[in-house]
Order: structure tokens, then sequence, then C-alpha cells
């Protein structure tokens, strides 16, 4: 395996609401290396969209630290934490969150256009990227005109695109029937054979058990981690 | 993201939401449209005031009867008798007295039906001496003004009005007869038309005779005259002749300057007194389209706080693939703007249009400004600005959990 990507130790994570204040996660200890593909699993409720959050750098922990590509981002500014989302982290949401009124490509391109990166370049780019997801032909079609499968292929394009250090899947098969979901996951199984880190978040486990090693969690806690370490 | 990027993701969106964009742009459209409309109405009418003035003769006094006291009655001469005299005309137009005045011309003036054969036609009969043409810049458009000989004479000749002239014959005046209270009088020219149309008294509606002539026809055996038009010796000295004529007549009728039982008007003052009226009318009116226009920016901070509301998940995407607040911010601030000039642009070339459709519906000259456009360009776009500060705003402060997360 190689370089460490992700290095979570003693990350708290707390709500206040009202007097009471809710811990929804509760001193996590983990770690990703690059290349490995990493299922997170846990019923609702579990804490692992707020640990979604965090590992996507949507949000930072209340106390512990947490290094992406040996960076700690646990003190960053919000600007700060946008620029490490644009360059180091590629989402795949469960609701695909593609723009309805621009066509696949600009979609995909949309990373692009916050990192700087120059008109014609950025064209190029996203059709390539739409390519690796088998999706070339279809770079044109506003995601209206896509199934559901091929809108979330869309949606890994564009996570791809930016050559991020990290996948970070979230629920990516909530949405779509059994075929689309076999079709996106064999798109990972693919991805992760060719040395992509992958985090995917989910709380089916015949979807958590094709990565490499799972995380469980449980009460705001990691119950145990099955696979190789 | 570079500002040509903000830019174009701007128009994309004002684009995605056409219907929606011109709605909001409809009330910056009306707002600036009748900010210039109205600043242009009022602009147009006092141009036409100052020009209807202005072709009366440039540096002219006119010496009226009576005058106006503080306590708002006026003061006449004894009975109904006019307080102006042909002796009062006589005494301005001594050079030693009033070195200021070029020409003077007691006017008098009276209502009388000219005949010509089975076509009677009533108009005013203005008496008056040679010098009337040049002190009312007036010109001929055929035939000759009287001459000072036939004044002195009491010639019985006439000098129509193009209007006059043109209902009383079909053919050419000049050497025709027409009879006023029995007296032949020939007529040996006709005037040019004037040109201001829009006065209540037209000026080309009018006949023209020596002042002996006007008495002996309309049988008035006074010599009290309506009025003294006086052309001063320049437009700078207007001010000396004033004063001058002031304390002459003062001084001819003996009595002090709050007893005055005249009046003297120059065209300045009318213009003045006409431009405050007008002016007055503009402000007011453009007070509303203001407001109008404001509110037209409200319109726009409006739609804005709902499109955040539309699009959070739009935006808290965005924010998951690395746009910062500042970028979010600038996205909607953008927007608002594009919103608020654009519809400064529709509203401007509106206005250009109305302005020449306008004057042929309500009969009122419009002269467009160009600095009130230019102002009501600015404030739209300043609008839009400033009303989409709140909304921009808030749309960067959203957390991209928080708007992933709504549904």
């Amino acid at each position: 395996m190689g370089a460490r990507i992700i290095e979570l130790s003693e990350v708290w994570k707390s709500y206040e609401t009202g007097p009471v204040s809710v811990h929804a996660l509760r001193g996590i200890d983990a770690h990703i290396d690059e290349g490995e593909y990493v299922a997170v699993i846990g019923p609702s409720g579990s804490g692992k969209s707020t640990l979604m959050n965090i590992l996507g750098c949507l949000d930072v922990p209340t106390s512990g630290s947490y290094h992406l590509a040996e960076q700690d981002v646990s003190t960053m500014t919000e600007a700060e934490l946008a620029e490490v989302r644009n360059r180091r982290i590629g989402f795949v949401f469960q609701q695909f969150n593609l723009l309805a009124s621009m066509p696949a490509w600009r979609n995909v391109e949309l990373p692009l256009v916050y990192a700087g990166v120059p008109r014609h370049e950025r064209r190029e780019r996203a059709l390539a990227s739409l390519a690796r997801v088998g999706l070339a032909v279809r770079a044109d079609h506003k995601p209206g005109e896509l199934s559901g499968g091929q809108q979330q292929r869309v949606a890994v394009a564009r996570a791809l695109v930016t050559e991020p250090s990290l996948i970070l899947a979230d629920e990516p098969t909530g949405n779509l029937d059994s075929e689309s979901t076999t079709d996106v996951l064999e798109l990972f199984d693919e991805l992760s054979s060719l040395g992509r880190t992958i985090v995917l978040i989910t709380h089916e486990h015949d979807v958590a058990a094709r990565a490499d090693r799972q995380l469980v969690v449980r009460d705001g806690q990691i119950a145990t981690a099955v696979g190789a370490a | 993201m570079n500002w040509p990027e903000t830019f174009r993701t701007g128009a994309e969106a004002v684009q995605a939401h056409r219907l929606r964009s011109i709605l909001t742009m409809l009330g910056i459209i009306i707002g600036v449209s009748s900010v210039i409309l109205t600043v242009g109405l009022g602009q147009g009418a006092q141009d036409e005031v100052t020009s209807q003035i202005d072709s009366l003769g440039s540096n002219l006094l006119v010496v009226s009867p009576g005058s106006t006291t503080s306590t708002s009655g006026v003061r006449g001469g004894f009975g109904s008798a006019s307080t102006l005299t042909l002796a009062d005309a006589h005494a301005i137009d001594d050079s030693t007295v009033v070195p200021d005045v070029e020409r003077v011309a007691p006017v008098t003036s009276s209502s009388v039906s000219l005949v010509n054969g089975t076509t009677n036609w009533t108009t005013t009969l203005v008496g008056s001496t040679v010098d009337w043409l040049d002190v009312r810049s007036r010109e001929l458009s055929s035939g000759r003004f009287y001459t000072a000989a036939e004044v002195a004479s009491g010639a019985p000749v006439v000098v129509l009005g193009p209007d006059t002239a043109s209902e009383l014959f079909t053919g050419a005046a000049v050497g025709q007869t027409v009879t006023v209270n029995g007296s032949a009088l020939t007529v040996i020219g006709v005037l040019e038309a004037s040109g201001s149309s829009s006065s209540e008294t037209s000026q080309d509606d009018t006949a023209v005779t020596p002042l002996g002539t006007a008495t002996a026809v309309t049988g008035s055996t006074g010599t009290s005259i309506s009025s003294i038009y006086v052309e001063g010796a320049s437009e700078h000295t207007l001010g000396a002749a004033y004063q001058e004529i002031n304390a002459l007549l003062l001084n001819l009728h003996g009595v002090t300057s709050t007893e005055a039982d005249f009046t003297i008007t120059s065209q300045e003052a009318l213009i003045e007194t006409a431009n405050s009226t007008n002016k007055t009318l503009t402000v007011l009116l453009g007070g509303v389209a203001a407001i109008s226009l404001l509110v037209g920016g409200i319109g726009v901070m409006n739609i804005m706080l709902v499109s955040v509301t539309e699009r959070i998940r739009e935006i808290g995407l965005r924010k998951a693939l690395g746009a910062t607040p500042r970028s979010i911010r600038r996205q909607f601030l953008v927007e608002a703007s594009m919103l608020g000039f654009a519809g400064g642009l529709v509203g401007v070339v509106i206005a250009v249009v109305g302005a020449q459709v306008l004057p042929s519906l309500i009969d009122q000259p419009v002269s467009l400004s160009l600095l009130a456009t230019a102002a009501a360009l600015l404030t739209s776009l300043a609008l839009g600005i400033g009303f989409g500060v709140y909304p921009a705003s808030r749309a960067a402060r959203l957390t991209p959990i928080q708007a992933l997360r709504s549904e």
C-alpha cells in the first residue's frame, strides 16, 4: 500500500441542541491508505453521515485531528476547505446532484471551473473523464435525458475529473435499481483496480462487501474493522 | 472562479429562468423608462416655453397698466380707464431720459369683426407704430408693413396675420379690402407665421394697423393704450432700461413705487415663472418614478432571495466541488446586477421609443437628457448590486451540508 491518505485521531463531533449536547462522533480513530477501497457501514443515526461530512471536509471536527494527504484540515478556514475539497476529493452523492440545466460534460467540468483550469483544457478533460465511465457519446445530453445509472456515472466522471486523492461516495446506489447498482459498483471495482482510493458510505451489507475493508460505525464509534487493515 | 466565468454563469442563470427574470426586470424597466420620460417631458415643456417666449423678442420689456399689490388686488386707474397713455410711450422714446431703449411700440388692442363681402372674422385689432414689427420680431410673408408717414396720417391700411388672411381670403390678400365697423381698410401685407403655435391667443390671428387708424375705426376717443412694448438696446442693459422706465413712469404718474399703477414685465421673468411651475411638476413626477425604480430594486432582492432558497442544493453542490464563499457571493451579486442593468437597458430603449411616439399622442414635446438617461442606467445597476448584497451573502453563508441536505 502507498502513502497515507486519511488519518483520523480521537475525532469528536458534538452538536448543541438547546441545553443538551449530542455527540455524533465519540473519538474516532481510523486511517486509510492510498489505493484502498473502504466501505463505511452503519445503521442510520450511527454517525456515519457525520463521519462522511468530516472526511469530505464539508464539516470540521469539534475536537481531534484529521489529516488528509498529510495536511491537517481540522483547523482550516472555510475558503481553505473549499480548495481542499476541490483538489483532493471527488464526491459522488446519493441524489447525483447534477445541474439539470447543463449537459453532461458541463457538469463534469464544474470542479475544473473552480480550480481555475482554462476553458479548452476543461472540455478536453471532461470528455476524457466521461469516456472513462463509458459515456463519451452522452456528453451533450442533459441529466434529464439520462437514466439513473447513467446520471450516477456522470457524477463519477465529475468526481474523477480533478484526479483527486480520494473518491468519497455517499450511498451512491441508494437511488438506483439493482441493474444500475451493479453497473455503478462494477465501475468502482474497476477504478479501485486502477489504484484509486475509494471511501464508500452505505448501510447495505452486500454493497459494503465489495470493498477491501469495512469500517463499521455504531453510536459514533468504530465498532469493528472488517478485512485487512 | 474568475470574473468571465462568473459572468457566464450569471447569464446562464438569468436565461434559465427567462420568464422570472423578465418579470423581475419589469419593475426596473418601468422605473427607468418613467424616470427618463418624466424628466424628458419636463425638459421638453421648459424648452417649449423658452422658445415661445423668445420668439416674442429676446430683449423685450412689456409695460402694462395696473399692478398687482401685495394685498392681492389689482390697482388700476380711475374707473376702468387704462393708466397708460400715448404720452407715456413718447416719454419712454426720449433717448436722453431713457438711454438704454432702442425701440418703443405703444399698442392698443381691441376685438373687432373684419368683413370681406359675406365672410366675417373676429380677431384682435392691434394699433401700433412702425416699430411694432421689429419689437415683436415679426416678418412679412408678402406685401409690406405700413410706413411712418401712414402712421402719422392714420392711413386706412392693415397688415393681417397669416391665419386671419387665410380665413378671409381664398387667394392673395394683399391689395384686397376689409371692412371694420364700416371703414374700409386696404390690406398691404401679410405676416409670416410666428411659429409659436400652442399659446392661447395665437400670434398668427391678428390685424395690425397704424395707431391712429385703430382708434378711428374702433371709435375710442381717449389717449389710453393697452400696453407699451419696449425693446432694450441690448440684453445686458435690459435691467438698466427697466429701472429707467420704472423711475420715469412713477415720476410722470406722480406716484411712489408702492402705489405704482403699471407693471413692467421682462421675458426673462415670464420664462422663470413658467419654468418654475414646470420644474415643480418634473420633480414631483420624477420623484414618483424614482420611487417605482426603488420598488423595482426591492423586487430584484425579493426574487434573488427566492432564487437562493430554490437553488440551495446547487449552492451546496458548488461548495462541495470547491466553490469558496466568495465565489458564491460573487455569482449571486453578478446575477442581481445583471438583472438590474438589463432592466435598465430595456427601460432606456422603451424611453427612447416613447420619446418618439409620445409627442404625437399627447401633443407634448419630450427632450431626452443624456444625463438623466445615464443616471437612470447607473441607478438600475446600483440597485441590482445594492439589493443583491443581502441574498448573495445569505447564499455564501450556507454551509455545504445544510445546502446539500435540504430537499
